[in-house]
């Protein structure tokens, strides 16, 4: 069998950045979330502060890891897959890329050190501070790398001499049109993705009558967090929307599945996008719901794929992508807002809603990866948005040493996917025999009271 | 003026981070590689000397490959794409150690040796394909037997610089029973290490004219000098003191640790005059495969204000953890 070169190295690059993007998701957040653990400790020296920061920081260690790692592929893949992507757009994606490494990777890692194992080494303050560096870091990172990621979406300046890129204006191509959009939408999405892991764990605990000393002010933690951040990620998200319609109409016309050109265009709920045919089967649609959204006009004009000629990206997958992003963040809505309004009233969690929010443990981990497959193949088949498309850039390896790689790399990552929700399933139901293990942290005069439970 | 002074800046920076990456993440995967050979405790005790530090270390190989392409975006194509596999099967090895000191206290603990066979099976692996980067580099990227065997040669070796790292870092930060493992494991690593060196230094002119040609001409043979006779005395430091017991448990082992990263350095220093002004040997120079000044006046602001700080605050990292690793855990 032949396999396209060119289809394999995008298939590798998409397994490699979608198990990446699954821990930077869930740490940016709970960077934040453990420095505000320690931050209530110190003011208010409540024991359960502690405890709460005692399990979390290792929940933390473990994502932060996996996180690395799988981000030191993803700067060698830049290289080794594509390197026509370095040779045009050095002069631009060089620098953000390395100031990423030097105000961010640094700065988390050394703290990371004092973070973990330097409680009894360094004073209460020191120690907050190093979380608090240790989370402007995960912070920085994220800055940059979406930066980087905008700037391909919308490239701005810069000057194309001999067909590469030159710099004119770094606070234009830092700051580029679409960049504080998606920053603030991602961003609020690792808060997301860490408030319903850590509120989803908590009642989970509590179910399973796991219940430890912070449990409920983790749970409480959770759902609050959640119920700000998910109504908030709707209007981020219509804004982002918008915005993009006004840089990349095409991505937005498919995932609105708008084949043609029209005024008053109706939103399609439901349907199966059908390329070939031009047509969306089965549709459920709201009408002139697109235009009102889109334009914020019952009657307003929504360009449709017939307008780019063929260069937009593939409709179905979009399409789908973008209904499941959707979707999920209405479930969040729903289920963060149901779960704050029974802790508003201070009533006992009942055991359906401790078993929704426990369902929705990893529902961040899903709409994290639809929403990147909607931004990130919706730039297809372009690299540098309406400039360079991807098959100009790609390396010129054997399909067998893509495809061989290929199985090493999905095989290590579903391995690796597989034991990090196992080691947090296993620390969550057995805290005790896991944390008295953990003498290298710090916490050996306190391991038998953690042992007790969170 | 500045204009063409910039590349030279950036292959000096390459440089220091490369040369520091092999440093302080070869005294990590040293430490992996010598795991088999202790017992459960000392395995812990092991871990517990290079965690605070491992993924500050790791960051270097980041830098390294991030001014690679900063600087020089046409040869960071060349050269990654030329050495596709032994980068992807490193990456592979870095991941396993990487996760490994996380998994092994955190998943279950009939899993803990697993993560122990991983944490050492991928410093190894790591290990090695470094070292095979690092020959098919010095040869220029070209492929044929001499210049494999060659490569395979500093496969095999860098591994054992690896390991006396390893050692070294040990002989400082532990005691007793460890400390007297660490001594032998050190002892055991400088044999192949000296046979790597000699071999090293006489393959390299032979595999390489272009190198030959630098080193053996008057009067740079005599200004070159200092190199080669500061890693034989360093080297022989080493091999004297890992005998003296009496000065290592007098506290001196840390002699052993610096002799092994004045070698590095040498052979650093001495790397980069082989290859100057090149970036791929006989191929591509760094002025032709450098990054517009704009970009890279852009990016030496940040490493001229951050590089400092960097530096600054892992000396303050180290000096938090500085002393024997024992008390890390039960002061």
């Amino acid at each position: 069998m032949d396999f396209d070169p060119f289809l394999l190295a995008r298939i590798q690059f998409a397994a490699n950045i979608s198990f990446h993007i699954l821990f930077p998701a869930i740490s940016v957040g709970l960077a934040w979330v453990l420095w505000f653990f320690r931050w209530r400790f110190t003011v208010t020296g409540d024991k359960r502060w502690d405890y709460a920061y005692a399990f979390w920081v290792r929940v933390f260690a473990l994502t932060f890891a996996l996180g690395v790692v799988s981000g030191i592929t993803m700067s060698f893949q830049f290289g080794t897959n594509w390197p026509g992507f370095t040779e045009i757009t050095g002069n631009i994606s060089g620098p953000l890329l390395g100031y990423e490494v030097l105000t961010a990777f640094f700065l988390e890692a050394s703290f990371l050190g004092i973070m973990l194992f330097g409680k009894d080494k360094v004073s209460n303050k020191m120690h907050l501070a190093a979380t608090a560096l240790v989370a402007i870091g995960t912070s920085i990172s994220a800055f940059w790398i979406l930066s980087l990621n905008s700037w391909m979406q919308t490239p701005a300046g810069f000057e194309l001499i001999d067909g590469k890129f030159y710099a004119k204006d770094w606070l234009a191509i830092i700051f580029n049109p679409s960049f504080p959009y998606r920053f603030a939408h991602m961003f609020n999405a690792s808060l997301l993705t860490c408030a319903f892991l850590i509120s989803g764990i908590s009642a989970w605990r509590i179910q399973q009558n796991l219940e430890g000393p912070a449990t409920r002010l983790v749970l409480k933690t959770g759902v609050i967090l959640a119920a700000v951040a998910a109504p908030l990620q709707l209007v981020i998200g219509d804004l982002h929307g918008l915005n993009t319609l006004e840089h990349q109409p095409a991505k937005i016309a498919a995932v609105e599945g708008i084949w043609h050109t029209q005024k008053g265009a109706p939103f399609t709920v439901f349907g199966w996008p059908d390329e070939d045919q031009q047509k969306t089967h089965f549709a459920i649609e709201i009408p002139k719901a697109a235009s009102l959204v889109l334009t914020h006009e019952l009657d307003g004009e929504v360009q449709g794929l017939d307008a780019f000629e063929g260069r937009h990206p593939p409709v179905a997958i979009l399409f789908w992508s973008f209904r499941i992003m959707v979707g999920i963040g209405m479930l969040m809505i729903l289920v963060s807002v149901w779960a704050a309004w029974v802790l508003y009233r201070q009533q006992k969690p009942s055991p359906r809603l401790l078993k929704a929010l426990s369902a929705m443990t990893f529902s961040g981990w899903v709409a994290t990866l639809a929403g990147w497959y909607v931004t990130e193949i919706g730039r297809q088949p372009y690299i540098v948005y309406g400039l360079f498309e991807t098959h100009e850039v790609v390396a010129q390896h054997a399909s067998a040493t893509l495809l061989g790689t290929l199985f090493g790399y999905v095989f290590l990552y579903l391995f690796l996917l597989l034991a990090y929700v196992s080691a947090l399933r296993y620390m969550s139901s057995k805290p005790a025999k896991s944390l008295s293990l953990l003498h290298e942290y710090g916490f050996k005069d306190k391991t038998s009271a953690i042992g007790d439970g969170q | 003026m500045i204009d063409q002074a910039l590349p030279i800046i950036f292959m000096f920076i390459m440089g220091f981070a490369m040369l520091a990456y092999v440093m302080l993440d070869g005294y990590d995967l040293g430490v992996g590689m010598l795991l088999p050979l202790a017992d459960d405790d000392e395995k812990d005790l092991m871990i517990a000397t290079i965690a605070p530090f491992w993924d500050a270390n790791e960051t270097w190989i980041v830098l390294g490959v991030g001014v690679l392409l900063i600087a020089f975006p046409q040869a960071h194509g060349i050269v990654l794409t030329s050495l596709y596999l032994p980068v992807t099967i490193m990456l592979m090895g870095l991941i396993l150690r990487g996760v490994a000191f996380d998994f092994r206290v955190k998943a279950e603990v009939s899993q803990r040796s697993f993560w122990d066979g991983a944490l050492f099976a991928g410093s190894l692996t790591a290990s090695i394909c470094q070292g095979w980067m690092l020959g098919a580099y010095i040869t220029g990227l070209t492929v044929n037997v001499v210049n494999t065997m060659f490569s395979g040669l500093i496969a095999l070796t860098l591994p054992a610089l690896y390991v006396l790292l390893g050692a070294g870092w040990l002989m400082i930060k532990t005691e007793g029973g460890l400390f007297r493992k660490a001594v032998r494991w050190g002892r055991a690593a400088t044999i192949p290490m000296g046979i790597a060196l000699l071999l090293l230094s006489v393959a390299t002119p032979i595999v390489s004219e272009e190198i030959a040609a630098k080193w053996f001409v008057m009067p740079n043979v005599i200004g070159l000098l200092p190199i080669p006779l500061s890693c034989i005395v360093a080297y022989l430091t080493i091999n004297w003191l890992l005998y003296k017991r009496e000065a290592l448990e007098a506290g001196y082992g840390w002699i052993v640790f610096a002799c092994t990263l004045l070698i590095c350095v040498m052979a650093g220093i001495g790397l980069a005059y082989s290859l100057y002004p090149d970036i791929v040997i006989g191929r591509l120079t760094i002025w032709e495969a450098a990054a517009a000044p704009e970009s890279l006046k852009f990016v030496l602001i940040g490493v001229a204000v951050t590089l400092p700080a960097i530096i600054a605050y892992t000396a303050f990292v180290y000096k938090i953890f500085q002393g024997k690793a024992t008390k890390l855990s039960y002061d």
